[in-house]
């Protein structure tokens, strides 16, 4: 490991390290502006459109894609799944960093971003959704980061506070699963209270439901996708449970995310019938739903499908790829793209290219900070010590 | 100090009272309808009497300390576009072209009944006074602008070039000179009367006169009554409302009643999944435990069988054996009788030769 570090140190002009350093430097300029000259200097927002890129990409899409934590402790602790085991832990660090970069970016959003506790330690709007996502996020980071601890503490070497987490594991995945669901609903919900302006095809009053069954199989695909990043990057890292588990942690979950999404499909297609939306099928706006849904819902089932029934790893891991800008185009669709959608196209929004490289500098900021934590701590591979439990 | 006969009564009376609220309450709960504040104050805007003068404006610019706008109030070629209200502007006028001429709109929070920003705010900075108006409060403001995505007539502006103190912006109603008893800015500058402030049941009874006496002048609609749960800014116009900037799309539903049903999952979520998720591992564990006892019931079984099985054998074998032996000792014993026979022959030949027969059946 250490070899591998000094080996690290050595190449410091990699183009990994060069291309990184440049994004780390924009964002920090840009960092400045935000802060010092306000929402305005950086963002193409205005009071029409209050929420850009950094609501409809760092948060909403960032919450889902990071569902792949409590999607797989479930499958392997609830479930029972134990052959899924070694997919928890890097699935668990991917949610922790997702959730923590996640609220890293609110910090720039919002306008006065010291009082984001406020909403749960000072004046408590209950009745506001966003309330409900806000403390959801607060607490599921908690056990987030109680449930990777094991990792850092056993690197540390600090073997009875690492026991004492890891008995409270089941309780901490129950507890994931309950605020996941609250929250990845509620992300949907948000919508709900604007009617009249989110396009009748993707405003209804199954939201929730949607937003949260969408981040399962979101979840799905991101742990495959991450696995094929891993497997491709820090093949070193990786001991054997994790190897020869990885064929079966693709084929299970690209399984189960062929049947969600095509249950997935049909309650959009009830969502329709029920609002009796089939008009507006029809129309241009109608085209681009259906890009959506069939493009990026259908037809990824249906490649799930036949990539597990011929054992075809590449094909679901591209098929995991597929689904993942599917979720993503799903969230800004609804956040950007149909919201507004009866305004002239001059009053639209189009987001800055400084908001489109703060949002690349902070999923950077999440790649470097994800690598320097699989490089040392026992992520990819079982800590010695600890191999024979479980 | 005992209890006395008046005390007991009044204990009584307190007692039988709260059960009259907690009834009142849980039948509030079962069809919960809030028809706005009593006595809570509005304005009426009717549209055929506005020239379009922008003394409104100016006024609300004034009372409210505004920032000056770039362009001075009376110049009215600021009407040639559409606007909306703004970071500074809480109300504008807006000019559209109707069947007889033009007709001007004013544009300012609408102060619902039942406001889509208070519901939407996480921090509760707005609040439905009394008054009528729906105040803002900047001392607890995130500024996380889910009111301006919430709210129905796009009002809330904010100051996205304030660095370090932005606030969401727009109309209060005067609240501050409503409490002194005085009239808002833009109601007391209208040179027409096209603005009329009261209570908004007298002025949904005005509005309704209006209407009544003069059915050629107006639309038979008073914009406000029901959008979106009611308003306290009512309008009159004699222009369908929605050639004129103003959505007749909105529906009747309180924005709070649009999120209601999820936010009452929640509860249920919580006091259900830990149920479920237990329940799911649960079983998972106790078909884990059935399959290891019975993998190590048969494996004692087959281990039993086996012992069995061999021993049968075993004892078979030593049966065997022993015939063996026997057999071979008898031999032996033959052999020597036999020999002993040939050396001193005898009459016990016979008989030694039929058990010998005896044996081998």
């Amino acid at each position: 490991m250490s070899q591998q570090t000094s080996a690290h140190g050595k190449r410091l002009l990699s183009p990994f390290n060069v291309v990184t350093g440049c994004i780390l430097l924009v964002g920090l300029v840009l960092t400045a502006m935000r802060f010092l000259g306000g929402l305005g200097t950086v963002t193409n927002l205005d009071d029409n459109n209050p929420w850009g890129v950094w609501i409809g990409f760092d948060l909403l899409c960032g919450v889902a894609l990071a569902a792949g934590g409590y999607v797989t402790s479930a499958a392997c602790y609830i479930f029972g799944l134990k052959r899924y085991h070694s997919a928890v832990r890097p699935a668990i660090l991917t949610a922790f960093l997702g959730y923590a970069l996640v609220v890293f970016a609110l910090h720039y959003d919002v306008g006065r971003p010291w009082r984001l506790p406020y909403p749960i330690f000072v004046s408590q709007g209950t009745t506001s959704l966003l309330f409900e996502v806000g403390l959801c996020v607060f607490l599921y980071l908690t056990v987030l980061f109680i449930e990777y601890t094991p990792a850092a503490l056993e690197w540390l070497g600090w073997r009875r506070a690492r026991n004492i987490v890891v008995r409270m594991t089941l309780v901490l995945t129950i507890f994931g699963v309950v605020l996941s669901t609250l929250h990845q609903s509620s992300l949907g919900a948000l919508f709900l209270i604007a009617p009249s302006k989110l396009h009748p095809l993707w405003y209804s009053g199954y939201l929730p439901v949607y937003f949260f069954v969408s981040s399962l199989f979101a979840g799905m695909s991101m742990v495959i996708f991450e696995g094929t990043l891993a497997h491709r990057y820090l093949h070193d890292k990786m001991d054997r449970t994790h190897l020869e588990e990885s064929e079966g942690v693709v084929l299970g979950f690209g399984k189960a995310a062929a049947f969600v999404l095509a249950g997935y499909f049909f309650i959009k297609i009830i969502g329709i019938a029920v609002d009796d939306s089939w008009h507006h099928l029809v129309t241009g706006w109608g085209a681009w739903f259906l890009v959506e849904l069939i493009g990026f819902v259908a037809l990824p089932a249906f490649a799930y499908a036949l990539g597990v029934r011929e054992r075809n790893q590449r094909l679901i891991r591209v098929t995991a790829i597929w689904t993942v800008i599917g979720v993503m185009l799903n969230r800004l669709n609804i956040s950007l793209v149909a919201f507004n959608y009866h305004l002239p196209s001059s009053q639209r929004y189009v987001p800055s290219w400084m908001e489109i490289a703060t949002s690349i500098f902070i999923v950077t900021l999440g790649i470097v900070i994800y690598r320097f934590i699989t490089t040392r701590m026992p992520i990819l591979y079982e800590h010695p010590e600890y191999r024979t439990e479980h | 100090m005992g209890i006395t006969r008046r005390r007991f009564l009044t204990w009584m009376g307190a007692a039988a009272g709260s059960q009259v609220a907690v009834v009142d309450r849980s039948r509030a709960a079962g069809n919960r309808q809030f028809p706005g504040h009593p006595e809570s104050f509005g304005v009426l805007h009717d549209v055929t009497r506005c020239i379009g003068c922008r003394r409104c404006e100016a006024a609300c610019q004034e009372v409210n300390e505004l920032p000056q706008p770039e362009r001075p109030f009376d110049d009215l070629s600021v009407l040639e576009e559409q606007r909306r209200t703004a970071a500074g502007t809480y109300t504008v006028v807006n000019r559209f072209e109707g069947a007889t001429g033009p007709v001007f709109v004013k544009v300012q929070c609408n102060h619902c009944l039942e406001p889509a920003c208070a519901s939407a705010c996480f921090v509760k900075a707005f609040q439905k006074e009394k008054s009528g108006a729906v105040s803002y409060n900047a001392d607890v403001c995130v500024g996380c602008r889910y009111c301006m995505i919430a709210c129905p007539f796009n009002i809330p502006t904010y100051e996205y070039d304030n660095a370090f103190s932005p606030r969401v912006q727009k109309c209060t109603l005067c609240q501050p000179r409503i409490e002194n008893g005085l009239l808002p800015g833009c109601v007391l500058s209208c040179p027409k009367e096209a603005l009329t402030f009261g209570l908004r049941k007298q002025l949904l009874h005005i509005a309704r006169n209006r209407i009544t006496r003069n059915p050629a002048r107006y639309v038979d609609h008073i914009y406000g009554e029901h959008e979106m749960g009611g308003t306290s800014w009512l309008y009159i116009s004699g222009t369908a409302f929605k050639e004129t900037g103003m959505r007749e799309d909105l529906g009747t539903t309180a924005a709070g009643e649009l999120t209601a049903g999820p936010l009452g999952a929640v509860p249920i979520v919580v006091g259900l999944w830990p149920v479920l998720l237990t329940g799911i591992w649960a079983i998972g564990k106790r078909k884990e435990q059935i399959a290891d006892s019975e993998r190590r019931r048969a494996v004692t079984e087959a281990e039993q069988k086996a012992r069995q099985a061999t021993e049968a054998q075993l004892a078979q074998l030593k049966q065997q054996m022993n015939k063996e032996k026997e057999t071979a000792v008898k031999q032996a014993v033959q052999n020597a009788l036999e020999q002993a026979a040939s050396a001193a022959p005898a009459e016990a030949v016979p008989g030694s030769e039929e058990n010998a027969a005896k044996e081998e059946t």
